[in-house]
C-alpha cells in the first residue's frame, strides 16, 4: 500500500486538487455552493458525501471548468482552472458521470475510449495502444468493437472509467460510481478502482462504498463542507450523519469493522 | 432490447471484396450508378436488364443471398402501388391488354418508376448490407459532407434505442395506470408523453455535451478510425459505374 492508504496528515508537494473558497450561484439565482475548501494530495482517495441537493454535482462540474464564474479558485496539480488552460485541465481531471449512456456517445467502445486522447492530438498506433491499455485496466479489452448499448450497465460504467483513464488524468472524479449497479458489478468496480491506485475524488451517498474505497471523506451539505476526517470516524458519528441526511444501510455498523 | 436491434440491422458482416472497399468509394459508386440508371431512356428495355445483371454480380461477390434483397425491397411498396395506378389513370393513346384498356404513356411511366426505382433500391440495399453504419458515416465525412450533419446522424444512430427504451418505459408506466393509447380521448395524454420525451431527450443531449466537453471536445470530432481509401479501392469501386456507363452509352447509341 502506498500513499493511497495515507490519511490527512500531509504528504508534501503540490496537491493534486486544491479548492479554495468556491462559491457558485446558478444563473436563475439558486446558490449551490457557499465557499468550499478541499485539498487532495497525490495518491489520496477522498469521498465527498452528501445528500441529494447538497451541491455535489455542482462541485464536480467546477473541477474541469464546465461551470465557472463564481468566487474562489480550483487548482489542479498547480494549474489554475481558467479558460486559458481548459484543454490541459480537462486532460488532468477525468470525470466519470453518473449515467454511462451520457458518457458513452460514440458508436463503439473503441471509438469512445479514443475520443479523449484523440482530442489531445494522439493518432494512429499511439492512440490504439492508449485505448487498449485503458480498457485492459478495467477488464474490458474484449469488448473493443462492441457498441456501448450492447453492454450490461456494469460493463458500461467500467468503459466510462476507461474513457477517462485513456487521458492519463492527474485525478479521477467519480460521480455516484455505485448507482444502479447490482452487487456483483459494484464489487467488480470497487476492485478495479482500488487497483488503479489513482488520486480519486468520489462523490456519493453510498456510505459503505465510500468506507471501502476512501480512507478520507468530507461531508458536503447546503453548499459547504461541514465535516472532514477519516471516513471511518465520520461514519461512526451518528449525530453528524443524521444532521446531514446521511444514513447507513440497515444492519451496517462501521464501528464493528476493522478498516485497513 | 439488443436482440431486437440485431434483427433490424441492415449490415451483414462479411469479408468480401465489396465489404473491404472503403465506404466513400462505395457511396460514390452507388450514387453514380443510380444517376446513370435514372438518365437512361426508359424505352431501352434491355439496358435495365443489364443494370440488374450488374447488381446481381455485386450481390454474388458480396455473398448477399437474393432472398434477403427481395425481402428488403418491401420498402418500395408504396411507390409500386402508385406505379400500378398510372396505366389506369393516365390519359393519351390507349392500348388493350388482356381486355383492359390501358394508357400507353401510363404503362411506360409505370415501367419507368418500377425499373429505375427498384434498381436504386437494390443498389442501396447492397450498400447498407456491406457497409457498417458508422463507417458509412465516416465515408460521408471523407466526401466532405458537413461534419455537423455527420455528427447528428452519428448521435441518432447511438441514441435511437436509448430514447426508444425510454419511450417504451413511459408507455408501460402509462398503461400500468389504465391509459389505453388507442382510445381517441386519451390522445392528449399520449401527446403530453411525447412532449415529456422530447424534453428528456433534450436534457440528455445537454448531459452528453457536458461529457464531451469534459474530454476535450472543441466542436469537431477527432479522426479515430482511418478510412482513407487507396487507389486500388477506388479502382475496384469504379468498375460498377464504368460498366453502367457502357450499358447506358450503348442504349443511347442504339436509340439513334
Amino acid at each position: 500500500m502506498t500513499a493511497s492508504g495515507r490519511t490527512p496528515d500531509l504528504p508534501t508537494g503540490t496537491p493534486s486538487l486544491e479548492i479554495c473558497g468556491l462559491a457558485y450561484a446558478y444563473p436563475d439565482g439558486y446558490q449551490a455552493l457557499y465557499g468550499v475548501d478541499l485539498t487532495i494530495h497525490p495518491g489520496e482517495r477522498v469521498a465527498a458525501l452528501g445528500p441529494n441537493g447538497a451541491g455535489k454535482t455542482t462541485l464536480v462540474l467546477h473541477l474541469n471548468g464546465i461551470l465557472a464564474g463564481g468566487h474562489g479558485t480550483v487548482t489542479v496539480a498547480g494549474m489554475m482552472v481558467t479558460p486559458a488552460h481548459l484543454r490541459e485541465i480537462r486532460r488532468r481531471v477525468g470525470i466519470v458521470f453518473q449515467d454511462p449512456d451520457d458518457q458513452l456517445f460514440m458508436p463503439t467502445v473503441r471509438e469512445d475510449v479514443a475520443f479523449g486522447p484523440a482530442n489531445l492530438g494522439l493518432r494512429g498506433d499511439e492512440l490504439g495502444a492508449r485505448v487498449r491499455h485503458a480498457l485492459d485496466r478495467v477488464g474490458m479489452l474484449d469488448y473493443l468493437d462492441r457498441p456501448p448499448h450492447h453492454l450490461s450497465f456494469g460493463q458500461r460504467r467500467r468503459v466510462a472509467v476507461a474513457t477517462v483513464l485513456a487521458m492519463c488524468p492527474e485525478i479521477l472524479v467519480l460521480d455516484e460510481p455505485s448507482s444502479n449497479l447490482d452487487p456483483a458489478s459494484r464489487r467488480e468496480l470497487a476492485d478495479i478502482l482500488l487497483d488503479l491506485e489513482l488520486t480519486t475524488l468520489m462523490v456519493t451517498h453510498d456510505l459503505p462504498y465510500a468506507l471501502e474505497l476512501c480512507p478520507r471523506a468530507v461531508i458536503l451539505d447546503h453548499g459547504v463542507i461541514v465535516a472532514s476526517g477519516p471516513t471511518h470516524d465520520l461514519l461512526c458519528d451518528d449525530d453528524l450523519l443524521r444532521r446531514h441526511r446521511l444514513e447507513l444501510p440497515f444492519g451496517f455498523d462501521p464501528a464493528r469493522l476493522t478498516v485497513p | 432490447m439488443s436482440g431486437a436491434h440485431d434483427r433490424h440491422q441492415l449490415y451483414r458482416a462479411g469479408d468480401t471484396v465489396v465489404h473491404r472497399l472503403a465506404p466513400q468509394c462505395k457511396l460514390l459508386a452507388v450514387l453514380t450508378f443510380v444517376l446513370i440508371v435514372v438518365s437512361t431512356p426508359r424505352t431501352e428495355f434491355w439496358t435495365f436488364g443489364a443494370y440488374a445483371g450488374l447488381l446481381a454480380m455485386v450481390a454474388a461477390l458480396a455473398h448477399i443471398p437474393p432472398g434477403i434483397i427481395i425481402r428488403r425491397m418491401a420498402v418500395e411498396v408504396p411507390f409500386v402501388a402508385f406505379a400500378v395506378l398510372l396505366p389506369f389513370i393516365s390519359r393519351g393513346d390507349r392500348v388493350d391488354l388482356v381486355g383492359i384498356s390501358l394508357s400507353e404513356s401510363g404503362l411506360l411511366g409505370a415501367w419507368n418508376i418500377l425499373a429505375k426505382g427498384s434498381l436504386g433500391v437494390v443498389a442501396s440495399i447492397l450498400l447498407a448490407a456491406t457497409t457498417e453504419p458508422r463507417t458509412l458515416l465516416l465515408g460521408l465525412e471523407r466526401l466532405h459532407m458537413p461534419q455537423l450533419m455527420v455528427q447528428i446522424m452519428q448521435f441518432m444512430f447511438r441514441y435511437a434505442n436509448v430514447i426508444g427504451a425510454e419511450m417504451h418505459r413511459m408507455r408501460i408506466a402509462r398503461e400500468s395506470r389504465g391509459c389505453q393509447g388507442r382510445n381517441i380521448q386519451q390522445l392528449q395524454v399520449v401527446a403530453q408523453s411525447a412532449g415529456a420525451l422530447f424534453i428528456r431527450s433534450y436534457e440528455r443531449g445537454e448531459r452528453v455535451h457536458l461529457a464531451m466537453l469534459s474530454r476535450g471536445y472543441t466542436g469537431t470530432m477527432p479522426p479515430v478510425i482511418d478510412v482513407r481509401a487507396g487507389r486500388s479501392s477506388w479502382a475496384v469501386a469504379a468498375v460498377l459505374p464504368i460498366l453502367a456507363i457502357a450499358v447506358s452509352a450503348s442504349g443511347w447509341t442504339m436509340r439513334r
